[in-house]
């Protein structure tokens, strides 16, 4: 019970299809406060699906579950009225915006002004601060600049889908600074496939097919990954 | 008339103008309310003529070959009561290395039975650049028809560069023709933003005609449509057989919410099999994870909207 009280998110029994098909099969996990939680698994084990549906997405209405954020039920809530309450999300693959400067988009995030500094904090200089949010910026780019905004929105609850895809191997340390400097408000959901990723995490699941294969250490679910599901063909080893 | 001159003044402020640019003796201008022509001022290597008629107003424009004309020529249009009617003939000639920049300021702040025609034929030269950009303001009435039409050709390696925009108050019924001829090395660059709502009625046609090598063509609109309002954008890039080399590119994109209607009509006409023009039209909704990304950042669903659409009409 003392560790239930420091949950700033509980997920029961969450159920969710989509096409027909059932992609989250009765998760039940909770993250503390100011810690960060890693959500490790392969393509399709249903990581995205399970970040769209903490954040609210209406295609992603769970069918059955509850997901609880500091003691109250926001199932129902809209994804504003989520980041409202605190909860914001990286996307895997962030959208492009016609017309919209990396200032004014920062801007849009960030309660304090001088935006300048979370572009610094993800390897940028200000010089980006006049390019769009466009399809002018390269893919890492973009992923930088979308980090930025949300180190600008100091989250309650970070939803990071994937921070790593798309930028080079050499910036993982930036993700652990990233991950570190949003720790400080608050706490952190890390979606990976990526083992070493998965490590700069304080508790972790392992996710195959939509299940929870094993919950634990992150030093444990990373040695089982490595043994059982990388080598798993199918990359369906659910049942360990 | 001299309360007219004030509002139109007044207007013009709105609109982010300054009557300081107005009194600046190195700076063009061209004010007319109406069929009236109240103010008018040349530079040294432009020729700037006005004169009323009946049922219209004459402007010749001439730039002296050679001359790169400063500041930008500032031209406010409007009228100021409910109803009137205001057409505009322009005659311009860029001469040979000449250079200008004319922003033209349109406002109908209070429109409920206007008619605002302009008939421009453009003749650029070689080596010459000519930017028009043309802002309206209209006020909540709708009441108002806008018919500019123009016939811009370019020389050999010219540059034009118009930019039409009706982003403030209501539309009321635009017709836009726009026909536009460059020669060897010549680039046209046309952009159209528009904002219907209400029951707004949007027609634009603007057509490229690449007749000289080289010569480059880009036509783009913005154009979002909301309420009852529709749309009607056709699009035409034409590359001749002489234009051997010419590249061009059609770029629509219209939005369309709530019980707004909206057709794009890109048009492609290659003659040179060493011509290439492509175009992209899409129109639709505003996208939903564009929408989803700005929500999770705090914004309400409408806050997110506008921030989209401000964008793509910037
Ligand atoms: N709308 C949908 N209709 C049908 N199936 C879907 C739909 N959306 C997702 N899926 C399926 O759900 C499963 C989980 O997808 P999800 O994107 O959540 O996986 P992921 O773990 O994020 O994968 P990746 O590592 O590739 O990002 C996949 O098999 C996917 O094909
Ligand atoms: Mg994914």
């Amino acid at each position: 019970m003392a560790m239930k009280d420091r949950s700033i998110l509980e997920v029961r029994n969450l159920n969710m299809s989509r096409g027909g098909r059932s992609i989250l099969r009765d998760l039940s996990f909770s993250v503390e406060e100011n810690r960060v939680y890693g959500v490790l698994g392969p393509n399709g084990a249903g990581k995205s699906s399970l970040a769209y549906a903490l954040m609210g997405l209406e295609e992603y209405k769970p069918d059955s579950g509850e997901i609880i954020y500091q003691g109250k039920e926001i199932t129902e809530l809209s994804i504003s009225e989520r980041a409202r309450m605190g909860i914001t999300m990286l996307w895997q693959e962030p959208v492009r915006f016609e017309g919209l400067s990396v200032r004014d988009y920062l801007g849009l995030c960030s309660r304090d002004g001088d935006v300048r500094e979370y572009l610094l904090k993800v390897g940028l200089d200000e010089r980006y601060l006049e390019r769009n949010v466009d399809d002018t910026l390269s893919g890492g780019e973009r992923k930088r600049v979308e980090l930025a905004s949300i180190l600008a929105l100091k989250p309650k609850l970070a939803i990071l889908d994937e921070p790593d895809s798309g930028i080079d191997i050499i910036s993982l340390d930036y993700i652990a600074e990233i991950v570190y400097e949003l720790k400080k408000h608050g706490s952190v959901i890390l979606i990976t496939h990526n083992e070493d990723v998965a490590m700069l995490s304080d508790r972790c699941l392992l996710l195959c097919d939509g299940f929870i294969v094993k919950e634990g250490e992150p030093g444990e679910i990373v040695s089982y990954f490595k043994r059982k599901c990388v080598p798993c063909p199918t990359k369906r080893e659910r049942y360990g | 008339m001299d309360d007219a001159y004030g509002l139109l003044l007044k207007t013009y402020r709105r609109m982010g103008g300054s009557e300081s640019i107005l009194r600046d003796e190195r700076v063009a201008h061209l004010v007319i309310h109406g069929n009236e022509v109240y103010s008018s001022r040349a530079v040294e290597g432009l020729v700037l003529d006005s004169r009323s008629r009946a049922d219209g107003v004459d402007v010749e424009l001439r730039v002296k070959g050679g001359y790169r004309i400063e500041y930008p020529v500032h031209m406010c249009f409007g009228i100021i009561p409910e109803e009137g009617e205001q057409r505009i003939r322009l005659n311009a000639k860029i001469e040979d290395g000449a250079g200008i920049k004319i922003l033209s300021h349109c406002m109908f702040p209070n429109a409920e039975r206007i008619i605002h025609e302009m008939d421009a034929i453009v003749e650029i030269g070689d080596r010459a650049d000519f930017e028009y950009l043309e802002r309206h303001y209209h006020g909540e009435g709708g009441g108002i028809v806008v018919a500019p039409r123009a016939k811009i050709s370019l020389g050999d390696h010219s540059r034009l560069y118009t930019e039409f925009s009706i982003l403030d108050g209501r539309v009321g019924k635009l017709r836009m023709d726009y026909d536009m001829e460059a020669g060897e090395g010549s680039a046209i660059e046309a952009l159209a933003k528009v904002l219907g709502y209400g029951d707004d009625e949007i027609t634009i046609r603007e057509r490229g005609y690449l007749r000289g090598r080289n010569s480059r063509g880009l036509i783009k609109s913005r154009i979002v449509v909301k309420g009852m309002a529709m749309s009607e954008v056709i699009s035409e890039l034409i590359a001749d057989k002489g234009a051997e080399g010419a590249r061009g590119h059609v770029d629509c994109v219209e939005l369309v919410m709530e019980n707004a209607r909206a057709r794009a009509i890109p048009l492609v006409d290659v003659w040179n099999e060493r011509a290439k023009i492509t175009h992209e039209a899409s129109i639709g909704t505003v996208d939903k994870k564009q929408l989803n990304t700005l929500m999770s950042k705090g914004l309400s669903k409408e806050e997110a909207i506008d921030v989209i659409v401000k964008g793509y009409l910037r």
